[in-house]
């Protein structure tokens, strides 16, 4: 147990990769409070799993783009826990399409929840990492923020942004104590990816050395590492978690 | 009056190690007592505590001086 007292928030904990990070977190000891947007049951679920471990766990309803929402979810997993040491910004959304074809909501809502949304939630936590001289961050971008990808140009967008937040937030809470980091999956199987056609799935494994598709868990232990004292002299980085797809 | 600028000098000295005799109301955070930025940001915070308000983004960019920090909060209160 090497997070033990510690608190957690995860973003968009009530599926896929951030419901694996929120039970990885907890089984490293820390009580976590599992974040949704609209799968109330299932953050539930995450919770229950959480409390199972003996560790404190509560559900938080909020829509990271919205400024006055992300201040009120850091309001109350303050309250509840008493700190706050660790901020997973995982939430996510895609809609996929062609350049030419890409609506302008369909560019504002991803760039909203995915860049937007680590921006606020980042911002919001400040005050009291600062307070207590340490904090870990650690946005959840994607290989494809590094490499592109045909198709998500507001996806790819808001994930290189978020790299760039990431190097930019490291170097100004450095002195702090706080470290910011990114982990960068590549093809994760998730509800988001089981959307892909099975020919679009195939293309992807032919580009993956590891020659299989990730799964969550892979993603939640490089996450918890950098959360505990075993990531304490890395930060503004991005640890590719890809198989070897993107080297 | 008093009051306020003495509890202002005191977490001023506190957080940026300096003499109390070097907090006077035109001294500038950052050009006089060496504040950098993310210092005044955390005075900020600290002011809020200590008086228990809430000073908006707007509001904090103005708080330049002591002086800036005293007559904010007085203004307030």
């Amino acid at each position: 147990m090497t997070l033990n007292g510690k608190a957690a928030l995860v973003t968009g904990a009530s599926r896929g990769i951030g419901r694996e990070i929120a039970l990885e977190l907890a089984r490293q000891g820390a009580n976590v409070a599992v974040n949704y947007s609209g799968s109330e049951a299932k953050a539930n679920e995450v919770v229950d799993e959480i409390k199972a471990m003996g560790k404190s766990a509560i559900t938080v309803q909020c829509d990271v783009s919205n400024s006055e929402s992300v201040t009120s979810m850091v309001k109350s997993v303050i309250d509840e826990f008493g700190s706050l040491d660790i901020l997973v910004n995982n939430a996510g959304i895609t809609r996929d399409n062609l350049l030419m074809r890409m609506k302008e909501d369909e560019w504002d809502d991803v760039i909203n929840t995915n860049l937007k949304g680590v921006f606020l939630c980042t911002k919001a936590v400040t005050r009291q990492m600062m307070k207590q001289r340490s904090g870990r961050i650690i946005n959840i971008a994607s290989i494809v923020g590094v490499s592109g990808n045909p198709g998500q140009a507001n996806y790819v967008a808001a994930k290189a942004g978020v790299i760039g937040l990431t190097k930019t937030a490291a170097k100004e809470l450095a002195s702090r104590g706080i470290t910011v980091n990114a982990v960068a999956p590549g093809f994760i199987s998730t509800d988001m990816t089981d959307k892909l056609a099975d020919e679009v799935k195939e293309a992807m494994l032919k580009q993956i050395p590891l020659a299989r598709f990730g799964d969550p868990k892979d993603i939640a232990g490089v996450t918890a590492f950098l959360a505990t004292e075993a990531g304490a002299y890395m930060t503004g980085q991005t640890l590719h978690v890809d198989g070897g797809m993107v080297m | 009056m008093a009051d306020v600028l003495e509890r202002v000098t005191k977490i001023v000295v506190d957080r940026l190690g300096v003499e109390e005799s070097e907090v006077k109301p035109e001294a500038s955070f950052k050009e006089d007592l060496g504040a950098d930025s993310l210092d005044v940001v955390e005075l900020v915070m600290e002011l809020e505590d200590e008086f228990g308000m809430e000073i908006s983004d707007d509001d904090a960019e103005k708080i330049v001086t002591v002086g800036d920090a005293v007559n904010y909060i007085q203004s307030t209160m």
